[in-house]
């Protein structure tokens, strides 16, 4: 597979201005800001004139190849630097320094119903859309009628669409946009519109387009997207490419920032009190079953969860509980302390074990909670999301349950129950 | 745009090296903006594309009484209103273009920062619906000229070429004004002024023959001078003699906007995305 993309030492500078007056400079400040540093250099005031102008660099040195065929998902916090990239990929705005290399036709979708004309109906926004797109119009009208029976929209075609719900003016966006063809595709969180079933709709098209072997290249913060969607996935901080590689392993880099190991939690780091006024959170591991502190484990391994707390004045039954989630967001499952009875104030540590052979491979998170039961019912003492994360892997060792096959196995859990095959008659 | 083996390289500094192969990869996008300007113009009005004709007829009828009736300029024995509106024909044309494509970048900066298109096309589609308003004017000059039993000649067959003369004219300053409107929206005051200024200046209520012959060329150095004088030297019949001088004058200023035009829109044209 030959490389499609090619980015060397990608960069982009804005300048900020920090003046109340930044948007749309006039000529007469441009001139009298002009005399002034003239005045000032004349009159020899104020030689060091304060500098009003910052640089900002939205990108630092990004360098990447993407093959033909890949499906990348760029993630990052807001101010990553993501939607800059995209623009540079698109040719909207031209990067500072470095350069990229593109072979074939490439598609944006920054965003739906680009150049969308409120006055104009839907069957000439379609033409319209399609044209701004890059489409030819030959191949709008060969696509006319998906389009329409995509969008749900066939009684209003002729209807400005500035008459259209919400709903229908984003269906029929999405729709011409669905239908484009071009070898990259480039789409920034767009999915995200619709209702459920049309967002589903849309996922399903974005399985179709992946699957036709063309290169797709999007943003999203929805995890679940990038990690079902995507076969490789970028992650940006700051401007710079911090991770890049298999979308589960990126998408944990994220999710855990920059602590030491994924599978310590420690409160202080942040500076944080976690819980309330009965109960509060001192720290968690995951540790194998020699005590060591662990985030990379063999599906064939127990390993053990552990949460100390502190309890500072309760008679009630205060329930350690964790939560595990996978990457994508999916609950695999809830796991609850039993038979717990009143507490006294003191520091305590609850561990849980997890058996072998029970998750799927994969990233996992922890969320760690506290819930108190007591006469007045049920109070949450605290929760703390994804506060540790680990990765199962699978060695693939031929005398498990693979048999040579090679390829993910769907679920969250893989238990190996107790089994009994025999012959016969 | 069917070329996929073809390679893009985007680099740092410096400016696509397929600019003009890429204008011609988006005529269709051209095409549907200059035709979507065309549809929305008037969506929404009561008279519609009436519009085109009230405003020229009505200015001609008032030009017709202050210049003709009241101030009596002579008419070298045309009709008065057939001369007025010879003349109001190149001259809405500059007025639309300039009103149209000094505003049409900003009027469309929300495909700008989404979508990559050489961003000229998008002034120059202003001018093409402007060229819409010009035919309709164009039928309402014959249908003066019926009325006024004036009969054209030969020279009207030059029409087409002063036309694209017109166009010359009016693109040079509207790329200037577009690309400086992305930045400065001062622009926003300086054209409507330019407007109601070059109505005054320009040979439209009158025929230029009452300049004073010693400051003839200098008035011609208002390019729209020249312009003006040649319509009404094709459609009337060579009524109006043709001062080749302000027609040389107005092509070489024509040309000299023209192309520092292009120069200052395709310098500024790749930050338009982030300073819009």
């Amino acid at each position: 597979m030959n490389c499609i993309v090619q980015a060397e030492g990608l960069g982009k500078k804005y300048i900020l201005q920090h003046q109340a007056r930044t948007r749309g400079v006039s000529l007469r400040e441009a001139m009298s800001d002009g005399l002034r540093s003239l005045s000032r250099r004349i009159m020899n005031r104020e030689t060091t004139q304060k500098t009003s102008r910052e640089h900002f660099w939205a990108l630092k040195d990004v360098s990447f190849e993407i093959r033909q065929g890949e499906r990348v998902g760029v993630i990052g916090k807001n101010g990553a630097g993501k939607s800059t990239l995209l623009k540079i990929l698109s040719r909207i705005t031209d990067p500072t320094l470095g350069k990229v290399a593109i072979t074939g036709r490439v598609a944006s979708l920054l965003e739906v119903g680009t150049g969308f004309h409120p006055e104009l109906t839907g069957r000439e926004n379609i033409f319209l859309n399609g044209a701004i797109l890059g489409m030819a119009k030959t191949e709008i009208q060969r696509k006319f009628d998906d389009i329409v029976a995509f969008a749900e929209v066939e009684r209003f075609l002729d209807t400005p669409v500035k008459y259209y719900s919400s709903g229908m003016y984003v269906r029929l966006a999405f729709s011409v946009a669905a239908q484009l063809e071009a070898e990259i595709l480039i789409v920034d969180e767009v999915l995200a519109v619709g209702d459920i079933e049309f967002q589903k709709k849309c996922l399903g098209r974005m399985g179709e387009i992946s699957a036709s072997g063309r290169t797709v290249l999007f943003v999203s913060h929805n995890m679940a997207t990038i990690t079902s969607l995507c076969s490789r996935c970028i992650l940006l901080d700051a401007g710079t490419v911090k991770a890049d590689g298999d979308p589960s392993d990126v998408v944990l880099k994220y999710y855990t920032g920059g602590a030491s190991s994924p599978a310590i939690f420690d409160p202080d780091v942040s500076n944080r009190t976690i819980g309330d006024n009965h109960a509060r959170l001192i720290s968690a591991q995951i540790a194998d079953s020699s005590g060591r502190v662990i985030h990379e484990l063999d599906i064939g391994e127990a390993f053990n969860v552990s949460m100390q707390y502190r309890i500072l004045d309760s008679v009630m039954k205060n329930v350690p509980n964790f939560h595990f989630f996978r990457a994508d967001g999916t609950c695999a499952f809830t796991a609850i302390a039993p038979n717990v009875q009143a507490t006294e104030p003191g520091d305590y540590i609850a561990t849980c074990k997890i058996p072998p052979h029970f998750l799927n491979d994969g990233s996992y998170f922890v969320g760690l909670a506290l819930t108190s039961f007591g006469q007045v019912g049920l109070t949450l003492n605290f929760y703390e999301q994804s506060a540790l994360s680990f990765n199962v892997r699978d060695p693939m060792n031929a005398d498990g349950i693979r048999y040579g096959y090679g390829g993910p196995m769907p679920g969250v859990v893989r238990p190996i129950f107790a089994w009994r095959i025999e012959r016969m008659g | 745009m069917q070329i996929s083996s073809q390679q893009i390289v985007i680099e740092a500094g410096r400016s696509a090296r397929h600019y003009w192969r890429d204008l011609w990869r988006y005529r269709e996008l051209f095409l549907f903006l200059a035709w979507r300007d065309i549809l929305v113009k008037y969506k929404q009005t009561v008279i519609g594309v009436a519009w085109a004709v009230v405003r020229p007829l009505l200015t001609m009828i008032i030009f017709t009484i202050v210049f003709g009736k009241l101030a009596k300029l002579p008419s070298e024995g045309i009709p008065y209103p057939v001369l007025v509106f010879s003349a109001m024909l190149p001259w809405y044309f500059f007025s639309s273009t300039f009103s149209e494509g000094s505003i049409s970048l900003i009027q469309n900066a929300n495909i700008i920062s989404k979508v990559y298109f050489p961003r000229v096309i998008i002034p120059v589609s202003a001018v093409v619906v402007s060229l819409v308003d010009f035919v309709i004017s164009f039928v309402l000059l014959l249908a003066l000229m019926v009325w006024y039993q004036f009969i054209p000649d030969w020279r009207i067959l030059f029409l087409p070429v002063f036309l694209i003369l017109a166009v010359v004219v009016s693109m040079g300053p509207i790329l200037w004004l577009a690309a400086l409107n992305v930045k400065y929206r001062d622009v926003r005051f300086v054209v409507p002024f330019l407007i109601q200024l070059g109505l005054l200046i320009s040979p439209v209520g009158f025929s230029s023959s009452i300049i004073p012959e010693q400051w003839r060329l200098i008035y011609s150095l208002n390019p729209m001078v020249g312009v003006i004088e040649a319509f009404r030297w094709s459609t009337l019949g060579g009524q109006t003699p043709l001062y080749v001088p302000s027609l040389i004058s107005s092509l070489t200023i024509a040309a000299l906007l023209l192309v520092s035009g292009i120069w200052y829109f395709r310098r500024t044209e790749r930050s338009f995305a982030d300073v819009i």
